[in-house]
């Protein structure tokens, strides 16, 4: 897919958050934002996959999603990838509705393989996933997404120390490196030093990028990232974005991360992302 | 009245084993983790006829249940190993999210239950394993009696299609269930015949409720005996039809009576028939260190408590 068309996907990806979570006034926009780039990037343009979904997913890439607080953005490309119609994004957090709060697999959702929420649990599963590949002699790739403030969680650590112990070289575990969470700064609630220096102390290859809002940026990055597997060590990619980006009121600030905005912030925010590919 | 004997005892850890060594030359989808327990586990024999589908986690219980879950898609079938308090209250929000909410195939196997465990005291002796995983929807909930049972119950559960808690123990125990048994997940196993009182019990206890039986008899009272290996879902039916000639009931198990078989019982009776009941479980407490013999008289749960509740609750009739 061009830069073009992903670029004018990730403004549409962008609408759909915003009128999600404004809808039902409530929601993650904050993180959804700063990730929508990335996930657009990484279903559209990296991942090898089929729309028929099957939860065991064999010769296909597969993503997990860690910090399932960012549903918005994790179901609105599912459904422009077509997982399911986009019209059911208009179910998101209502009663009944296949788009939980958080991602499940229990309302039976194509494109989740698991539910997330309660943090620091996606890395290990995508450990179990990437074993089982490896014992089925799939050749495919396992790609997860988490917050910098989920490695806050111990599980984490005992998972990427895992990952390298025994060459888990078929995954890519992306950190969503905004510096924000609930509290403030990630550095104010719970300061983690070097998270590139602690990845490679437990032994893992590490891939920066630098502008993680930019497309052209991860499309490289990602194929660094790529190329970095299979050789017995497992891969992180450090994504440096922006909490809310594409919405001047929501960046700089962690005030967005559960926050949704109201028919005014709305009207303002959906102005500066002008529809590409049609709302839903 | 119909007796049990054995010649030999053994432990149902070691019926875990076989059972998994079994899984492993008759099911290519088996797998099995451990954290760091293989030896007490007793999945030595599994690791080397399969160490490509053996992973050694190490000493993190969280990740074990999240590599379980994964493991699941791609049509793997995982068995964790680890003891009971490690395999539940330590990791209980892994198995809540990653494996119960997520539908996955998991059987988390658990030795070492109750106050059996013995010397290494409290800290070790979960008395709450069945509570915390009897509330999770869609778990199954099994505690096996002997190395018999425990052996047909883990080749049982790998052709059951989803999550399943099976719990077992550290010590030698009698081996009086047969070999060659059919393990049906959810079905009661109705052992002696009895028509004053209906005894119910789960794990360790069974044997127990058979040696109360026994001394029962002697005493004119005639006692039916139901080994109840599946906690949840519950056999009601065979429970219901048994109090019905009975009138009275006993439950007994290596728990807490809070949350326990007990209660589930309770339930079934209060809903369909209220009928009298006691309790041959702990009191809301934690356990302490001793052999298990030792263990289980003092904190009541051989078959002289079971005796002392069956004539309790006949004289409440």
């Amino acid at each position: 897919m061009s830069n073009k068309k992903l670029q004018d996907l990730t403004t549409q990806v962008r609408r759909d958050i915003l009128r999600m979570v404004h809808k039902v006034n409530s929601g993650h926009p904050g993180g959804s934002l700063g990730c929508t780039e990335f996930l657009v990037v990484l279903y559209l343009n990296i991942m090898n996959r089929t729309n028929d979904f099957n939860m065991d997913g064999v010769n296909e890439d597969l993503f997990f999603l860690s910090n399932g607080h960012i549903s918005p953005v994790f179901y609105s490309v599912l459904a422009r990838s077509g997982y399911f119609p986009v019209e059911e994004l208009n179910t998101f957090r209502l009663l009944d509705s296949r788009l939980q709060g958080h991602p499940t697999t229990h309302e039976g959702l194509p494109g989740v393989r698991i539910a997330s929420g309660s943090l620091g649990q996606g890395l290990s599963v995508a450990l179990g996933a990437a074993e089982s590949k490896k014992l089925n002699n799939d050749n495919s790739l396992i790609y997860t997404l988490h917050g910098d403030g989920e490695l806050q969680e111990g599980q984490n650590w005992e998972a990427i120390m895992y990952a390298s112990a025994k060459n888990i070289d078929n995954l890519i575990a992306t950190i969503d490196l905004n510096g924000k969470q609930i509290d403030g700064a990630t550095d104010d609630v719970l300061a983690m030093g070097s998270i590139k220096e602690k990845f490679e102390a437990f032994d893992w290859t590490v891939i920066e990028i630098e502008n993680g809002n930019d497309i052209s940026s991860i499309i490289d990055g990602m194929a660094l990232a790529k190329d970095a597997t299979g050789k017995g060590k497992p891969v992180c990619v450090l994504l440096k974005t922006m909490m809310g980006n594409g919405v001047d009121f929501m960046m700089h600030t962690h005030a967005w991360h559960g926050k949704a905005p109201n028919d005014d912030q709305l009207e303002i925010a959906l102005n500066q992302n002008p529809e590409t590919l049609g709302d839903y | 009245m119909k007796t049990y004997t054995y010649t030999e005892k053994k432990d149902t850890r070691s019926g875990f084993g076989a059972g998994l060594a079994e899984l492993g030359r008759t099911n290519p989808n088996v797998v099995a983790l451990c954290a760091d327990l293989i030896g007490s586990l007793k999945m030595n024999q599994f690791i080397d006829e399969n160490p490509e589908r053996f992973f050694q986690i190490g000493i993190a219980e969280a990740n074990m249940m999240g590599i379980a879950a994964g493991l699941t898609i791609g049509g793997k079938i995982p068995f964790t190993g680890t003891f009971a308090n490690f395999s539940t209250g330590r990791v209980y929000d892994q198995i809540r999210q990653s494996i119960a909410y997520s539908d996955k195939n998991v059987k988390i196997c658990a030795s070492h239950a109750g106050l059996t465990l013995g010397e290494d005291g409290a800290t070790h002796q979960i008395l709450e394993d069945i509570g915390l995983m009897k509330m999770l929807p869609g778990m199954v909930v099994i505690n096996t009696c002997d190395y018999n049972q425990t052996k047909a119950a883990t080749i049982a559960i790998a052709d059951y299609n989803g999550p399943v808690y099976l719990r077992f123990g550290r010590p030698a125990v009698p081996v009086f269930m047969p070999e060659d048994q059919e393990f049906k997940i959810g079905k009661a196993i109705k052992l002696t015949q009895g028509s004053d009182v209906t005894i119910v019990a789960t794990g360790h206890l069974v044997w127990e409720a058979l040696e109360a039986a026994k001394l029962l008899h002697t005493k004119g009272v005639s006692a039916e005996v139901l080994n109840i290996h599946t906690i949840k879902p519950l056999d009601d039916q065979a429970i219901l039809e048994s109090v019905s000639k009975t009138g009275c009931i006993v439950t007994a198990e290596e728990h807490n009576f809070l949350g326990g078989l007990g209660e589930s019982v309770a339930r079934v009776l209060a809903l369909n028939k209220p009928t009298p009941q006691e309790f041959v479980a702990t009191n809301d407490t934690f356990g302490e260190s001793g052999t298990p013999t030792q263990l289980m008289e003092k904190y009541g749960l051989n078959s002289d408590a079971i005796t002392k509740k069956v004539i309790k609750v006949i004289s409440r009739k």
